[in-house]
């Protein structure tokens, strides 16, 4: 089955998502950004511990396009995408969507991204459609023609009518995962955030996830941040990547930019991305960090 | 085959007043969804709340008859003072949960983050679940009320009914206030802040009169007794329930739970806004569990 994501009609966004005087580049900014969080012993028995998340990461990334972001469990790749979702304050350092300022500008950024993770955040006990309700009300959107696009959503995700009103808990995952991506659609967010979205799902599932996120990239002129540790993904998707390692970037250009840099290094004409994040971090992407992501 | 998938609308222009009230339906809708999905629980609670109650008002009736039989002049209707008790518990104590595991509950959904990352004020988030707290309260308490019924007959030919829900109301509010506070509480400790939920609405219970006089509880229990609205709430509908107290005359317990409730609210609400900021700088928002 072939999708296509079609731009918003005329009358159903009757105002462009972005003003245009706010239609700047860079979609997302992250400037000079630290989080360390402080595990403290109950009853302060014990050594506290403190955990660089993320230490003096700065990046950029342009609008309209798949930025990926590359780590090993641990690395900080989670930490970054909740401080740009607004559920993490950063400790150091500035975080902007489109230009507001992610602690300032808390409801104006609220109103611009979406977040799909690697756990599908639902009431499992609520169907498809009931979740969509919710979501759907909770961005303002409700009534017939809401109800209609989500079961035309959904059906086109390949979520029949006949599972639509069964639990979430009854579907698989890779079915779990496909109506958190139509969440996000409903929602027509301009920053999609990534976290991770096709971990655990079957091959067939995970082409599906990647050729939506294709899809939204070229209908509806989203700007994607997806966080990944599955290099495969990350090498077909994504414009740039960012390599995280123990909270510090060490790397961030292209896919072939990347190659280009390393090949001599690592003596291999055209180096894969796995072996490219084993050079610079000495670990491969199974190694768990031991962070706090 | 080639099909489209299009957005539904553009959330963007929202952020207005009446917007604001719109999106706080989400979760009055999402919660009697929830409650249609868990209707097994729901009925085995109500069947427990019914035996609970059932049981106090039968000793209530045994005390009744051992003392003469019947409700004589000047003597106090123990089943409707216990009654009175229960039901009116039963829905304060609806009104506390729910706002009070609001976070609690999503927590162990595991949909806090998305629900703190929607478009939607604090504030609204508040009035949604505050107003779905109270339908639920008073659809509990209705059934409890009606149950009970079925098995007591109780006299309230002079109650001041309209007094007993203007007691009722104004209460609600400082116990909406009371459960937001509450509600903090799993975003500071993320582990034991449930605990912590049951356990303040457990001393509630206790010291707030709600089956005994406060009078009869050890003196430095009672100004606990002082500080709960539950106390005033209880004071007020007897008073308006048992001894027909006219609707004016109910200043003395309607004073101090208007107090409560201008007090609680605005202090609830900004605990809570501390406690989420604090969640948010210390990581605690992320699911656990």
């Amino acid at each position: 089955m072939v999708l296509t994501l079609e731009r918003p009609s005329q009358e159903m966004h009757p105002e462009p998502r972005v003003a245009m005087s706010r239609v700047i580049e860079p979609a997302a900014v992250v400037d000079h950004v630290s989080k360390v969080f402080i595990q403290r012993p109950l009853f302060r028995r014990g050594k506290t511990k403190e955990v660089h998340a993320v230490n003096d990461v700065s990046f950029e990334v342009r609008r309209n396009e798949i930025f990926g972001i590359l780590g090993a469990n641990g690395s900080g790749k989670s930490t970054l995408i909740r401080m740009l979702s607004t559920l993490l304050i950063p400790d150091s350092g500035r975080v902007e969507v489109f230009g507001y300022d992610v602690r300032r500008d808390e409801a104006e950024v609220k109103r611009l991204i979406n977040r799909v993770s690697v756990e599908a955040s639902f009431f499992k006990k609520l169907s498809p459609g009931e979740n969509l309700a919710y979501a759907l009300r909770l961005y303002g959107l409700s009534g017939p023609t809401a109800r209609d696009e989500t079961y035309a959503v959904l059906e086109r995700l390949g979520i029949t009518r006949d599972k639509v009103g069964e639990p979430l808990e009854q579907l698989s995952r890779g079915m779990q995962q496909k109506v958190a991506i139509a969440r996000a659609l409903l929602t027509s967010p301009v920053l999609l955030l990534l976290d991770e979205p096709t971990t655990g799902l079957d091959p067939r599932s995970k082409l599906d996830v990647q050729r939506f996120v294709r899809e939204l990239r070229e209908g509806h002129d989203a700007t994607i941040l997806l966080c990944t540790h599955d290099m495969a993904e990350a090498a077909a998707l994504c414009d740039r990547v960012a390599i995280l390692d123990k909270g510090r970037l060490v790397a961030l250009e292209s896919v072939d930019g990347l190659q280009r840099r390393y090949a001599g290094e690592i003596g291999v004409a055209e180096p894969t991305l796995e072996e490219i994040f084993i050079h610079l971090t000495g670990r491969s992407l199974e190694d768990d960090e031991g962070g706090n992501e | 085959m080639n099909q489209s998938l299009r957005p539904v609308a553009n959330p963007l222009p929202g952020a207005g007043l009446w917007w604001e009230t719109r999106a706080s339906l989400a979760f009055v809708e999402r919660n009697l969804y929830l409650v249609r999905r868990y209707w097994h629980l729901e009925l085995a609670f109500l069947i427990f709340n019914v035996a609970s109650a059932m049981s106090v008002l039968y000793i209530g009736e045994a005390q009744m008859q051992a003392s003469g039989g019947g409700t004589q002049e000047g003597q106090l209707d123990l089943v409707l003072y216990l009654g009175i008790g229960t039901v009116v518990w039963a829905y304060l104590r609806a009104v506390f949960a729910n706002v009070g595991e609001m976070v609690a509950w999503e927590r162990w959904e595991g949909t806090i983050e998305y629900t703190m990352m929607a478009p939607i004020s604090r504030l609204a988030h508040m009035l949604g679940v505050s107003l779905f707290s109270i339908i639920y309260g008073l659809a509990r308490s209705a059934l409890l009320l009606g149950v009970l019924a079925l098995f007591f007959s109780v006299d309230l030919s002079n109650a001041n009914l309209g007094g007993a829900a203007l007691i009722l109301l104004v209460g609600s509010v400082s116990f909406l206030g009371f459960g937001i506070m509450a509600a903090v509480l799993p975003l500071l400790f993320p582990e034991r802040g449930e605990e912590m939920t049951f356990v303040i609405s457990s001393i509630l219970l206790l010291v707030s009169g709600v089956y005994y006089p406060i009078s009869v509880l050890p003196d430095w229990m009672e100004p606990l007794a002082m500080i709960s609205p539950a106390t005033y709430v209880l004071e007020g509908m007897r008073a308006a329930l048992l001894e027909g107290t006219p609707t004016l005359a109910l200043g003395p317990s309607l004073l101090p739970i208007l107090i409560l409730g201008a007090l609680t609210l605005p202090i609830g609400i900004a605990i809570f806004g501390w406690g989420e900021r604090y969640a948010k700088r210390t990581g605690r928002l992320k699911r656990s569990g």
